[in-house]
């Protein structure tokens, strides 16, 4: 079977790749496009580590194909910092360490700048909601909760 | 395998009749791709249907409203209208899984998943929707409680696709709403699950009621004991008591690790009588 040729938009750069079509888009990205900060996790959509945006929404990686990519705009945590400037989110989950092994981490960050760009100024109560999706085995998640409530105040002005 | 995205429903039906090995449908991939990782299902073809625009949109019709089987959690809750008219719909469908699974997952995948357990299904019943179905030979229609026949087994012929739900007009003082006993409040499945949509005259008398029931048989369920139980009713307390003891008596439970089947007998009751003063406070407000 032949490979599917791809074009999708990846962290603003025109990016084109070759994929099988069992491939999912969590495989293309860590091992042909070498965006390693997406982690997999469980590979069945339920711990949110392989979190990245597709055409403005939050979706588990694991649980896309690389060919349904076609097209489409895909932002990861590599590009969320502004060069060397980090987004509020990643200040401030160094700030509270509000990580501990790391490998929730590029998830939840994807997913909580998803919240923020819909809901600017969330209650504690919807931050957990919304983050129920991100599973963390370190921190107990207060931690994270804290930095993300933190980083939402912030990025409002105060 | 092999992966095709066509932009008809004709390309899409073409593709799925031609094949003469394993086809699957895939809309938001919350199941299929599940699947085909864990080695459940190994497809020759799938079809990715989001590309077709009938399958994608939520409009008004005849009074009432239709939406594409293509379109997700996400898209349905943020609809605010739609919301307005079905809400119990739409907490159904917004229970299913984290906010990820949410930016993905279809209504039309809920339903022809043909889990009993799908948080979707028993509010759809319950709203008295009406099916479009496409395929080689043309479009029909079914009720939506008819679809699904056993868990993974649906009423689909080779090639057919669900492509919309109707949800039908109704009267200004109605409303419904959803309700699921998981052990966890997110990111879990229905023990049980109720789904209760009902209409009132100017007298405050319930002319048209329907009852869903998921979670407690090889299928969802509607259970026309418990609407009548409403029907003609001023749905007092007696009547949602009568309501509640019909639709445990419709439940036909296995126990499993979730739940025995004593309790989910009586949790079907308890979550109907609630779901029914959630949904009769809702058309009250209307």
């Amino acid at each position: 079977m032949a490979k599917y040729h791809i074009t999708a938009e990846i962290n603003g750069d025109e990016t084109e790749y070759l994929c099988e079509p069992e491939q999912t888009l969590l495989d293309v990205l860590r091992d042909e496009l070498n965006y390693t900060g997406t982690k997999e996790g469980c590979g069945s959509g339920d711990c949110g580590a392989c979190t990245v945006m597709m055409n403005g929404r939050h979706v588990c990686s694991c649980l896309v194909l690389g060919a349904e990519a076609n097209g489409a705009k895909i932002e990861t945590v590599e590009g969320m910092a502004d060069g060397d400037n980090l987004h509020p989110l990643q200040e401030k989950f160094i700030e509270h360490a509000a990580l501990q092994c790391g490998i929730c981490t590029p998830g939840i960050l994807v997913a909580s700048k998803a919240l923020l760009e819909r809901n600017p100024d969330p209650t504690e109560t919807e931050v957990r909601y919304w983050l129920a999706g991100n599973l963390c085995r370190c921190t107990g998640y207060d931690k994270i909760i804290r930095a993300v409530m933190d980083a939402a105040s912030e990025m409002r002005g105060n | 395998m092999r992966y095709e995205a066509p932009e008809s429903l004709d390309a899409a039906i073409a593709l799925l009749n031609e094949e003469s090995g394993t086809a699957r449908v895939l809309a938001g991939g919350t199941d299929l791709i599940v699947q085909i990782r864990a080695d459940m299902v190994d497809p020759d073809l799938v079809v990715d249907i989001k590309k077709i625009d009938e399958m994608r949109t939520i409009s008004e019709e005849n009074g009432g409203w239709r939406v594409g089987a293509a379109v997700t959690g996400a898209e349905m809750n943020e609809h605010a209208a739609f919301k307005a008219a079905w809400p119990g719909v739409c907490e159904g469908t917004d229970l299913i899984g984290s906010t990820q699974i949410q930016s993905r997952a279809t209504i039309g995948g809920n339903l022809c998943n043909a889990s009993p357990a799908a948080d979707s299904v028993p509010a759809m019943i319950a709203a008295g929707v009406t099916l479009t179905i496409a395929g080689p030979n043309g479009r029909r229609e079914l009720a939506v409680e008819d679809l699904n026949q056993a868990p993974g087994k649906t009423a689909l012929e080779k090639a057919e696709i669900v492509v919309s739900f109707a949800f039908p007009a109704r009267g200004a003082v109605a409303s419904d709403a959803y309700l699921r006993l998981t052990p966890r409040t997110e990111m879990d499945i229905a023990v049980v699950g109720v789904g209760v949509s009902l209409e009132l005259d100017g007298d405050g008398t319930c002319r048209a009621a329907r009852v869903g029931l998921g979670a407690v048989a090889i299928k969802a369920l509607l259970v026309d004991e418990a609407a009548q139980a409403l029907i003609g009713t001023k749905v007092d307390a007696a009547a949602i008591d009568a309501m509640a003891a019909a639709t445990s008596a419709a439940a036909k439970p296995i126990d499993d690790k979730r739940g025995t089947k004593e309790y989910r007998i009586k949790i079907a009751g308890v979550l109907a009588k609630r779901a029914a003063g959630i949904a009769l406070e809702r058309a009250r407000q209307n």
